[in-house]
C-alpha cells in the first residue's frame, strides 16, 4: 500500500490530526497526534487507527503497522 | 474443543501469554522479537505461542482479540497490546506493576 494512501485514509478518518506515516511496501509507521485521542488507553487508540486497515492487514496486504498515537497535550510523538 | 475456547484456555492457564511470530529462541519477525525482548528485560516469565506453528489460532485470535496484528500479550487473560504498547509500558514501569499485582 501507498504511504500516501496510508496518510490520506488516517487524515480522512481524524479531523484535524497531524498525520506522519513512513515505510515501504508492507511495512508502516504511523504517527499521530489527534485530540481525538483525549481520554482513549492505549490499546483503544491502536485499535482506532488498526482498523481502518482491517481489510489490508487480514489479505496480507499491510503485514507490519507501528501506530504512535498521541493528543496534542501529550507532546510531539518520540 | 472450539477455536476460541481453546485461546481462552491458554490465556487463562499462564500468567503471561506471548502470541508470537516464531519462538522466544528465533522469532520471525520484528515485532515478536521486540516484544519478546521487552518482556525477558523486565524480568517477566511468559509462555510463548509460536502462531506460525499453530494455524488455527493464527487465524482466529485476531478475531478472539478484536485486534488484527501480531504479536499479542495477554496479562492474566486480558489483551494488553502489541509490541509497541508493550515496549511503552515497560519505559514508563507499568508493564512490571501490572505482573507484579496479577500475582
Amino acid at each position: 500500500m501507498e504511504m500516501a494512501d496510508i496518510r490520506a485514509r488516517v487524515e480522512a478518518a481524524f479531523a484535524h490530526a497531524q498525520v506522519e506515516v513512513q515505510g515501504e511496501g508492507c511495512n508502516a509507521e504511523i504517527r499521530i497526534i489527534s485530540e481525538a485521542f483525549d481520554g482513549q488507553g492505549r490499546l483503544a487508540r491502536q485499535r482506532a487507527v488498526l482498523g481502518l486497515f482491517s481489510a489490508e492487514i487480514a489479505s496480507g496486504e499491510l503485514h507490519a503497522l507501528t501506530v504512535k498515537a498521541r493528543t496534542p497535550a501529550e507532546g510531539a510523538v518520540a | 474443543m472450539d477455536i476460541l475456547d481453546r485461546i481462552q484456555a491458554l490465556v487463562d492457564a499462564h500468567k503471561v501469554v506471548l502470541f508470537m511470530k516464531g519462538t522466544a529462541q528465533f522469532p520471525q519477525c520484528g515485532f515478536s522479537s521486540r516484544a519478546v525482548q521487552v518482556l525477558q528485560a523486565a524480568g517477566v516469565e511468559f509462555h510463548a505461542v509460536n502462531v506460525l506453528d499453530d494455524l488455527e489460532v493464527y487465524e482466529n485470535l485476531p478475531r478472539f482479540a478484536d485486534f488484527p496484528t501480531f504479536p499479542q500479550t495477554y496479562i492474566k487473560g486480558e489483551l494488553i497490546g502489541g509490541s509497541d504498547i508493550v515496549l511503552e509500558m515497560y519505559e514508563s514501569g507499568e508493564l512490571q506493576e501490572m505482573v507484579q499485582e496479577a500475582a
